[in-house]
């Protein structure tokens, strides 16, 4: 069985079908782009992967090794390994990010029945982390996200999944807002998670994103569900001839 | 018509007619001191407590709030100082000088006397007994209001303290006037307070008031000379019925912060009367208040800016959970010749329960045509997205919420300077949230 096994999902928000029997599966250690067309669904996927409120699933289910992932609080699958890197990552006002980062891991780790990690160890790995990606001790102190730029903020989440370690991450739009030397450092900082061991859902509306995060397979989504899958040059197909080859499809 | 024909009276106002009647002729203070009380009390007995049709009284009607009066506390008894020696810990390891007051009478055996140059304290009962030139000049003087929780203060007025800080004095310890509940009976006390600050001093004064089952009416009269910096911090807990009323006026190029912190409370109105006399003077006026069970608290400011080129910052927060009532009224007054005022008010109400209420009035009554004045008022619950936010990054639920009532809070006790009063405050609120079912 593949570590994420997504089966005829089913999903509404406020009334309105988004997710229309979606089937995805995405082995181990696999890099999986999903791409797709605004409104095909991709950033429901990701929400109801991490488990945010108010998506409704009608049918279907979603197995991560095994388990039924959608019976658990968005807590819980984070301790089992989930990871959302959020388009839009919110600021927390008043919540610094050392504590933030310092609250997360601890939390996991107390649910995995680990021990927590003591100040001078997690003081060293977050600040190891943090240089690859160019946050700086100031960064670290400030409030999360507040007053950071796009691309602050985008590294921000890379640096939290560089720390939390987990074993599916969903990448929802990583590269909107960024620009080119922006998408460098946080692609080298997603490159740099690659393992065997690890999962990842790369969620874009363009191409261009997995010229530096390449792909082990592309998955199109249409109208809430995946209309077509293969392997990386399907990103540059679909580059040259556009998504409206599958307007018609799936409805 | 706002004449009111006032037949009846309820016990607790005839109680405090009676007291008044019983102790007019044993209160510190003769002559001008006497002949202001009887002035005082003539404004309660013609209106009575203060009830829901008074506007400034709206939301706290201290006419249904007190059924009865509480007997006057006798002087605290040995069992009573007993019971206070753990009071104003929450302060913990800040360094302050402690003046201890039971039962609204000075304890001078309980409080640090060591002199210190620029600083002189006597106790208001003291002070009022011997003519006190200081009292004479400010007691009455330093905000002129026709409230009538501040008019029962001054009939009733028996002890509190007295400080003058001398020009150019900058005692190195915060003056901590703690008052605290020693009878184990329920009673009532009348504590009137006067600090003045001279020209050019600085100093951090915090009162503290822990009360058990008490009616506590407490005013503190304070005057903020030029070029003076004054940091006031009040923290009341208090299982009481609490008034408090803060007088102050701030003379030109002042640095003026005042910071109220409440919790634990049953019934407390903290009403601050502020001028802004001179010119050239920043304040930042701001506070917190937890509320949980059926608390109610009430944040009421008058802030009167009567100079010019003057800036006031007022920023007011409340955590309310279960079916506790936060009230928030604030007042900004520009006169007409104050041009140059920047003023903002704004005020949050964090509701963490559907049976809590927040009410919300802010004002502005503006003379000057050459002024920054706003405000704002936000009620609300967590905001569901930041919590699934903490809670993606696997914090569980209640931790996130802690978290994100915690930063709420943090914020506003960000305003205070002084970093062991603030890490107090904290950890108190902490405490509060810890407590949390």
């Amino acid at each position: 069985m593949a570590f994420l096994e997504v089966k005829n999902l089913h999903v509404e928000v406020e009334d309105k079908r988004i997710l229309n029997g979606l089937t995805l599966s995405v082995e181990k250690g696999q890099v999986a782009a999903i791409m797709g067309p605004n409104g095909s669904g991709k950033s429901t996927l990701a929400y109801v992967l991490a488990g945010k409120d108010n998506y409704k699933v009608t049918e279907g289910e979603v197995l991560l090794n095994g388990e039924n992932l959608l019976e658990m609080a968005p807590d819980e699958r984070a301790a089992k390994g989930v990871f959302l890197a959020f388009q839009y990552p919110v600021e927390v006002p008043g919540v610094a990010t050392m504590t933030f980062l310092r609250t997360a891991l601890n939390a996991q780790r107390k649910t995995r029945g680990q021990e927590e990690l003591s100040t001078p160890e997690f003081m060293k790995l977050v600040r190891d982390t943090a240089g690859h990606l160019g946050i700086n001790q100031e960064m670290l102190r400030r409030a999360v996200n507040v007053g950071f730029s796009g691309g602050e903020k985008k590294r921000n989440e890379i640096l939290q999944m560089a720390i939390l370690q987990p074993r599916l991450a969903v990448l929802d739009e990583t590269d909107s807002g960024l620009d080119i030397d922006a998408l460098k450092t946080v692609a080298e900082g997603v490159n740099r998670l690659r393992s065997p061991e690890r999962s990842m859902v790369v969620i874009t509306h363009y191409q261009r994103l997995l010229n530096f995060i390449v792909p082990d397979v592309v998955h199109v989504m249409a109208n809430g569900r995946v209309v077509k899958s293969g392997g990386k040059e399907l990103a540059l197909e679909l580059e040259a001839k556009g998504y409206a080859q599958f307007a018609g499809e799936a409805a | 018509m706002n004449a009111e024909v006032r037949a009846m009276k309820t016990p607790a106002e005839q109680a405090l007619s009676a007291a008044f009647a019983t102790a007019r002729g044993t209160l510190p203070g003769k002559g001008a001191v006497a002949a202001m009380r009887e002035g005082a009390f003539r404004q309660f007995d013609t209106r009575g407590l203060p009830h829901r049709r008074v506007e400034e009284w709206k939301y706290t009607d201290l006419r249904a709030l007190m059924r009865d009066l509480y007997p006057v506390a006798p002087p605290p008894d040995a069992a009573a100082r007993e019971r206070v020696k753990n009071a104003g810990k929450l302060l913990g390891g800040v360094e302050c000088r402690r003046l201890v007051f039971v039962d609204g009478a000075f304890a001078p055996d309980l409080s640090d006397l060591t002199s210190e140059p620029g600083i002189a304290i006597d106790s208001m009962a003291n002070a009022l007994s011997k003519s006190d030139p200081l009292v004479a000049a400010h007691v009455g003087q330093t905000f002129a209001t026709d409230d009538v929780a501040v008019a029962l203060n001054t009939a009733l007025m028996g002890d509190g303290a007295v400080i003058r800080i001398s020009p150019g004095a900058a005692p190195k310890r915060p003056i901590n006037l703690v008052f605290a509940t020693g009878s184990d009976k329920p009673t009532s006390a009348f504590v009137r307070s006067l600090v003045v600050v001279e020209k050019g001093a600085k100093v951090t004064i915090i009162e503290s008031h822990e009360s058990g089952n008490a009616q506590i009416n407490a005013a503190l009269e304070l005057v903020v000379g030029d070029e003076a910096q004054v940091d006031y911090i009040k923290i009341t807990q208090a299982r009481a019925l609490h008034v408090a009323s803060l007088l102050a006026t701030v003379g030109a190029g002042a640095h003026f912060n005042s910071f109220a912190f409440t919790s634990d409370a049953q019934v407390v109105r903290n009403q601050s009367f502020i001028r802004f006399a001179g010119e050239g003077t920043k304040a930042a006026i701001g506070g917190v208040s937890l509320l949980r069970g059926k608390d109610h608290v009430d944040s009421t400011l008058l802030i009167e800016h009567a100079a010019g080129h003057c800036e006031s910052r007022e920023q007011f927060r409340a955590v309310l959970d279960d079916e506790s009532h936060g009230v928030f009224q604030g007042k900004i007054v520009v006169k007409q010749h104050a041009q140059k005022t920047d003023a903002k008010m704004m005020t949050r109400a964090l509701l963490l329960s559907d049976e809590a209420e927040a009410d919300n009035k802010p004002e502005l009554e503006i003379f000057a045509d050459d002024v920054v004045c706003g405000h704002g008022a936000t009620a609300g619950a967590l905001d569901p997205g930041l919590k699934f936010y903490l809670m993606s990054r696997g914090i569980h639920e209640k931790e996130a919420e802690a978290l994100l009532i915690q930063a709420f809070i943090g914020e506003t006790l960000e305003e205070i300077a002084h970093e062991g009063i603030r890490e107090a405050l904290m950890i108190a609120s902490l405490k509060w949230l810890g407590t949390r079912s």
